[in-house]
């Protein structure tokens, strides 16, 4: 009998075809599910599809690409909206959820009421949320134009159809759900934080303050990286809240995003899948550029 | 001693392997079950049943349609089984609707809207069924149910005008009159603001930003004429040319009478400010009489055609869109599929479906006309008086484009006009996009 050590030839026949199974199905899964339309929606970009008929595709090169680059008004209001949506998320709902997990793990009163309370909008279904602003936000008998009435204003403020305003309407019903979002996410980092290390920086004089900048943040670091990609990746995803309040047909003047940008082309009553596609491409390129750089960043300085 | 006598441990119960493999098993069958049910939807229905796929969500046509198919499954011993959607989703997801397995017959619009998918071959021909229901309509309803390739494709239920209602009552408190003239409308309009009204309701928020195109389109009529504009629909005009230009800018004389805020009100909050005498005109459908619960005020309504701007073209042209029914193109119950669409083309079912909603017309020249409101006889004598008869921007042109470039680029427009010029170049930017021949 040979060693029992890792020969593969130890394996029999039906371990081998479990193994196959095991390994090749879920691998056949992901082919087909991710990979084959991944590939299939980068191949069509260099299309003009109208999604009936195949035969009803035609090559056209990267006449897709420059059309969206040079002719597509909506093009570049969305890359900005996508990176305000970015700049706004990163800078305000994620600090502050996080300052919030800070606060609530310390040992104060009702701190599961808050914890719940905060991580609420987070359960809630994203068909809820919508209509929970669109309440707010209705420019006739909204709560806010109440509000804003009974203290005497007698501005009209239309915070869902005004261009210049909707996307920060949206911006704050977004960040009213991300926050609890990292709320959770970094309290349960907090968790498994070692309270020795900071009685060992108490007795070593250091301040709340420093505690937290010296010793909390750098030791979660792992959880640190997950909130900062969660937070990119829901800034570049963002489509659901927008759709909802959007009233659910597409972009609005104002409110556009790349993923909407996609959802007009694609689905709708005349469909450009080609050209959908190639926005499809485009974003997913900027994804890709955007958690790549990043995560090849953090962990090439964790391996060396 | 051979491998195959190697001791194994003896787990009690259901080992790790097993368990992994049963999970595992569950996963490929999960996986598996779209793809098998997608093989097996094959003509498998049973032929007592219809299934009819409905855009009528709101609660008056969702109860019309409803005694239509009880009507029909009393006369013809068949079962409709009806799917409804909501009216905005049904419409967004047409196009994969009836790739997959639609059902046979469902709810579509008359004009440029139906010949498009007729051209896809995604709907069924029913020349057919027009062989029986054919004495029952006029020319200009029959050419509205062809396809490109003159085929019947569309079974028409019913219609109904757009034009600015008002509130009589409200007009004979305050004294005003009907305007015929573009001047005297844009008059009327400042005098109803100097009397604190909100002049023409407005609420084209959320998915409603269609309900713009209702002017658009009479602007668009009453300046240029009815080639003109549908010409600029269909895509064989570009939309950066004087002609164009000139329905901004009288739209942009009516713009500062618009109810405020109307880019985040729906349309129905809209026309509820002119049931409530809040506002004083809308330019909207007659299905703004769904909205009415109270037939008090479904008796105060009244409308009047959309004033005339350019004498040559007067107020010959209306915007009565039509809708009806339309065939999938592989139905489960062929014959039973066109009994229905034969009935639903017959004069006894729109009278069925007008006594639940009486916001619309009947289009078929038998039905019973006696039980018209007085709003309704208007409606129809409006629609009969028209030298040209429009659907609606959205089912004259491609609604793709419509959705896609003008609507934005129109509600845009509204939250600060301007002369326009940079919105006109930003649709006709997009124009070859979607008309290449």
């Amino acid at each position: 009998m040979p060693p029992a050590s890792s020969s593969p030839s130890r394996l029999g026949l039906g371990d081998r075809l479990f193994l196959a199974a095991v390994i090749g199905l879920p691998l056949l899964a992901l082919l087909i599910f991710v990979w084959l339309p991944a590939l299939a929606s980068i191949a069509l970009s260099f299309t003009t599809w109208d999604g009936i008929d195949l035969s009803g595709i035609h090559w056209t090169g990267v006449e897709n690409y420059t059309q969206i680059f040079t002719n597509y008004p909506p093009f570049w209001p969305a890359v900005g909206h996508n990176v305000l949506w970015l700049l706004f998320t990163a800078l305000l709902p994620t600090p502050f959820g996080v300052f919030l997990a800070y606060h609530l793990d310390q040992k104060i009163q009702f701190t599961r009421f808050y914890q719940t309370a905060i991580f609420l909008p987070m359960v809630l279904s994203l068909a809820v949320v919508g209509f929970v602003w669109e309440i707010i936000y209705d420019p006739d008998t909204g709560l806010l134009n109440s509000l804003l009435g009974a203290v005497g204003t007698d501005q009209h403020i239309d915070w869902l159809g005004n261009p210049d305003l909707n996307l920060w309407a949206v911006l704050i019903a977004s960040a009213w759900r991300h926050t609890g979002y990292i709320m959770i996410l970094y309290l349960a980092g907090l968790k498994s934080f070692d309270p020795a290390l900071k009685e060992a920086a108490a007795l070593d004089g250091a301040n709340g303050r420093q505690t937290f900048f010296r010793i909390v943040l750098p030791t979660l670091k792992p959880v640190n990286v997950i909130i900062i990609v969660v937070t990119v990746m829901e800034s570049l995803r963002a489509f659901d809240i927008v759709y909802v309040l959007g009233g659910g047909t597409g972009s609005k003047p104002g409110m556009e995003l790349l993923s909407l940008l996609i959802t007009d082309n694609i689905i709708g009553e005349s469909g450009h899948i080609g050209y959908g596609s190639a926005l499809a491409v485009i974003l997913l390129l900027v994804s890709l550029a955007a958690i790549g750089a990043f995560l090849v960043q953090t962990f090439r300085k964790e391996d060396a | 001693m051979t491998q195959a006598s190697r001791p194994t441990p003896a787990a009690p119960g259901p080992g790790r392997r097993g368990v992994v493999g049963g999970l595992f098993g569950l996963t490929a069958a999960a996986l598996a079950a779209p793809v098998l049910t997608a093989c097996g939807g094959g003509p498998s229905a049973d032929p007592k049943t219809v299934t009819l796929g409905s855009n009528g969500a709101d609660a008056t046509p969702k109860s019309a349609y409803a005694a239509l198919t009880k009507a029909f499954g009393e006369q013809s011993g068949l079962k409709v089984k009806t799917n409804t959607v909501d009216h905005d989703t049904f419409q967004k997801s047409i196009t994969s609707y009836l790739q997959g397995t639609p059902d046979d017959v469902f709810t579509w619009f008359a004009g440029y809207r139906m010949q498009y998918f007729a051209k896809k071959g995604l709907a069924a021909p029913v020349d057919e069924v027009w062989e029986k229901i054919g004495d029952g309509f006029g020319e200009a309803t029959k050419q509205l149910s062809r396809g490109e390739d003159g085929k019947y494709y569309f079974v028409p239920l019913y219609n109904y005008p757009w034009a600015v209602f008002y509130r009589k009552s409200l007009f004979a408190e305050r004294g005003y009159e009907v305007p015929r003239s573009w001047d005297e409308f844009i008059a009327l309009a400042k005098r109803m603001r100097r009397d604190g009204l909100s002049p023409v309701a407005s609420g084209y928020g959320g998915g409603d930003s269609w309900s713009v195109l209702g002017a658009f389109d009479y602007l668009n009529l009453r300046a240029n004429g009815y080639d003109f504009h549908m010409s600029l629909l269909r895509g064989e005009t570009s939309w950066t040319n004087k002609r164009t230009a000139r329905v901004l800018d009288l739209w942009r004389e009516l713009t500062p009478h618009y109810q405020k805020s109307g880019g985040g009100r729906s349309w129905q909050d809209a026309a509820q400010s002119l049931l409530d005498k809040k506002s004083g005109m809308a330019v909207i459908g007659l299905f703004l009489g769904q909205q009415v619960t109270d037939e008090k005020i479904r008796a105060d309504l009244d409308f009047f055609a959309f004033p005339e701007i350019d004498p040559a073209h007067g107020q010959d042209a209306v915007e009565a869109p039509t809708d009806g029914f339309m065939l999938s193109r592989k139905p489960k119950n062929q014959d039973g599929a066109k009994k229905f669409l034969a009935y639903l083309g017959g004069a006894s079912a729109e009278e069925t479906y007008m006594g639940v909603d009486p916001s619309n017309l009947a289009v078929h020249q038998d039905a019973d006309t006696s039980s018209y409101s007085a709003l309704q006889k208007k409606s129809a004598e409006l629609i009969a008086s028209a030298k040209h008869i429009s659907q609606f921007a959205d089912r004259d042109s491609d609604p793709g484009f419509i959705s896609t470039v003008v609507l934005p680029g129109l509600t845009e427009w509204l939250g600060h006009p301007d002369d326009g010029t940079a919105t006109l170049k930003k649709i006709e930017s997009q124009r070859s996009r979607f008309f290449t021949a």
